[in-house]
């Protein structure tokens, strides 16, 4: 009984190690042969680079214009992080605090946004007759707006955990709304915003639709977009594709591993506790 | 002191101007475009008239191209949520048990769902390649001669929906441990009291228990996968011919060749679909609240 747990046990832990295996060299193979000369990276397997050739980045990123649809990116996600973090989480306040019959039926149709489809074609005509289109601006808002549902959803779930009492004593002493919520309700919303804030960021830094749609200046390009133009046009240099590869995930790693926290807990936080 | 004056309703203006103007007004406007000739040749648009004003929703669902667009949209939806269910919560149960540094296994998992589908396409591009890839060159090895992946019409779209398991897996997964986690081992212990088999266990105490997760993970999977885009987009781009195009990799196309009401119709039809789907979650979400 007790040797058939041990083999079992053994048994489980390989098996653990090949699937992390099967996850983890596709990223290998990257790395690898973003080290290696044009030739060698052509037969695209797993051998340790015999020269490293660093000289890649340096080629990606003079060739590829990479510093600016990495400024571009950056914009895009720190100012949709910014801007989607604060509308998002004064609405959810109101929603969760007021569930009057209006805020009922308008945080149902906000939530419903989670599942609801983006008609791309009319919000074309939505953003000509804005004049947002081809602009930084216009695909900051988008971003905001797309990111709304999913935030909201999972601010209001927290905001629910807050007693009210406090709202209640800071009201007494005469405390403003907007004060209430800035200096009161906020730093006690720290956990989600944190989480709102790191998959607002990785979404943004991630997505290429809205690009590809409303972006046709390849100068507002973002990293994502700049990639796969890239590999459109050196798809024979796989050392170079590679290396573009590289740098548009690196900031998404390590986002990850400072972040993982927050990352699975908001993303499993809607899935588990409803 | 009133509620309405304590919470006012100006906090409510980002969120509703941003989500009314560019979320919400485009589904309707677009509901209102889809009876109409829209289209990048002609500056006018016009209402197609009361006797054909349906005529772009018949084309959708006539169309051999769109069938196949809407047919493959399903079928992506059932095999990956399948798939990803099964394989996740197998892997969770397994998983869960004697595992040395499974926080080291959950972050590795993990890592597919936080990259982007566009950097994960081409990754598998080159992994899938023919005649150098990765995967061939392993088969290889062991005397099989893989197929052509991407690019053989009978298999890319097997290919496409592998792909897409291998990506979103590990984060079902990690939904489906913090599920099997939250059960309390007191069950098992009287279970193993009582005598119960590992299946029994699992078919008596961890299903039940794992049915609102289950619940939630499927919706999700169903979610995704009607709406699915940037992964198809970068891996095949609907190719060869319409073999892997997905509703919304055909819109894209539309789009492109300025078929703007065709566009909006089927954008209009995949809205309809996706606010019946989103109302099931609602409830079924608000349901386990309720159970809390």
């Amino acid at each position: 009984m007790r040797s058939r747990k041990v083999i079992g046990s053994i048994g489980v832990n390989i098996f653990a190690w090949v699937l992390s295996l099967i996850l983890i060299t596709p990223l290998i193979l990257i790395l690898v042969n973003s080290f290696k000369t044009s030739t060698a990276a052509a037969e695209m397997n797993l051998a340790i680079p015999k020269v490293f050739q660093f000289s890649n980045y340096l080629t990606v990123i003079e060739k590829g214009k990479l510093a600016v649809s990495f400024v571009n990116s950056m914009i895009y996600s720190v100012f949709s992080v910014a801007l989607c973090t604060l509308t998002s989480s004064m609405a959810a306040y109101v929603l969760s605090r007021n569930r009057c019959k209006a805020n009922k039926i308008i945080y149902l149709i906000i939530v419903l946004g989670i599942t609801m489809p983006i008609n791309f074609i009319a919000l074309m005509k939505v953003m000509q007759i804005l004049q947002i289109i081809n602009t930084k601006i216009g695909i900051i808002l988008l971003y905001s707006a797309i990111q709304t549902p999913f935030n909201v959803f999972l601010i209001y779930s927290f905001v629910s955990k807050i007693p009210r009492d406090i709202d209640e004593a800071a009201a007494i002493d005469g405390c403003s709304p907007l004060r209430l919520f800035f200096s009161i309700i906020l730093p006690l919303l720290k956990p989600v915003l944190v989480t709102v804030m790191v998959l607002t960021f990785l979404n943004t830094w991630n997505e290429y639709i809205l690009p590809l749609y409303y972006l046709g200046n390849s100068t507002n390009w973002p990293m994502t977009l700049a990639v796969y133009n890239f590999f459109g046009m050196y798809f024979k240099e796989w050392n170079l594709v590679c290396a573009d590869i590289v740098l548009t995930s690196l900031p998404v790693i390590i986002v990850y591993i400072l972040g993982q926290r927050y990352i699975v807990s908001g993303m499993t936080a809607g899935a588990v506790k409803g | 002191m009133k509620k309405s004056k304590m919470y006012p309703a100006y906090f409510l203006i980002g969120t509703l101007l941003l989500f009314g103007v560019l979320y919400l007004l485009p589904s309707i406007l677009g509901i209102g475009y889809s009876f109409t000739d829209w289209s990048a040749y002609s500056d006018e648009v016009n209402f197609l008239g009361f006797n054909h004003m349906f005529d772009n929703y018949l084309k959708a669902f006539s169309d051999e191209k769109y069938i196949r667009y809407i047919g493959n949209t399903l079928l992506f939806t059932f095999v990956t949520t399948i798939v990803k269910d099964v394989i996740s919560l197998a892997l969770a149960v397994l998983l869960i048990r004697r595992i040395k540094l499974l926080n080291f296994h959950r972050a590795v998992l993990f890592i597919p769902a936080v990259l982007s589908a566009l950097i994960v396409g081409m990754i598998f591009r080159s992994v899938l390649n023919p005649e150098v890839g990765l995967l061939n060159s392993f088969l290889r090895q062991l005397g099989i001669e893989g197929p052509q992946w991407l690019t053989n019409p009978d298999i890319a779209f097997w290919s496409v929906m592998a792909v897409d398991t291998w990506k979103g897996m590990g984060y079902i997964m990690t939904i489906f441990i913090a599920g099997l986690m939250s059960i309390s081992p007191t069950y098992y212990e009287a279970a193993d009291i009582d005598g119960a088999g590992g299946w029994q266990k699992f078919r008596w105490i961890t299903m039940p228990m794992l049915m609102p997760a289950v619940t939630v993970v499927t919706v999700l999977n169903v979610i995704y996968g009607l709406r699915v885009f940037d992964i198809v987009y970068a891996l095949t781009n609907g190719g060869p011919g319409y073999a892997t195009e997905v509703l919304y990799t055909g819109i894209f196309k539309e789009f492109g060749y300025g078929k703007f009401a065709m566009g909006t119709t089927l954008s209009t039809i995949m809205f309809v679909v996706m606010v019946i789907v989103g109302y099931f979650l609602i409830r079924s979400m608000s349901r386990n609240e309720v159970e809390e």
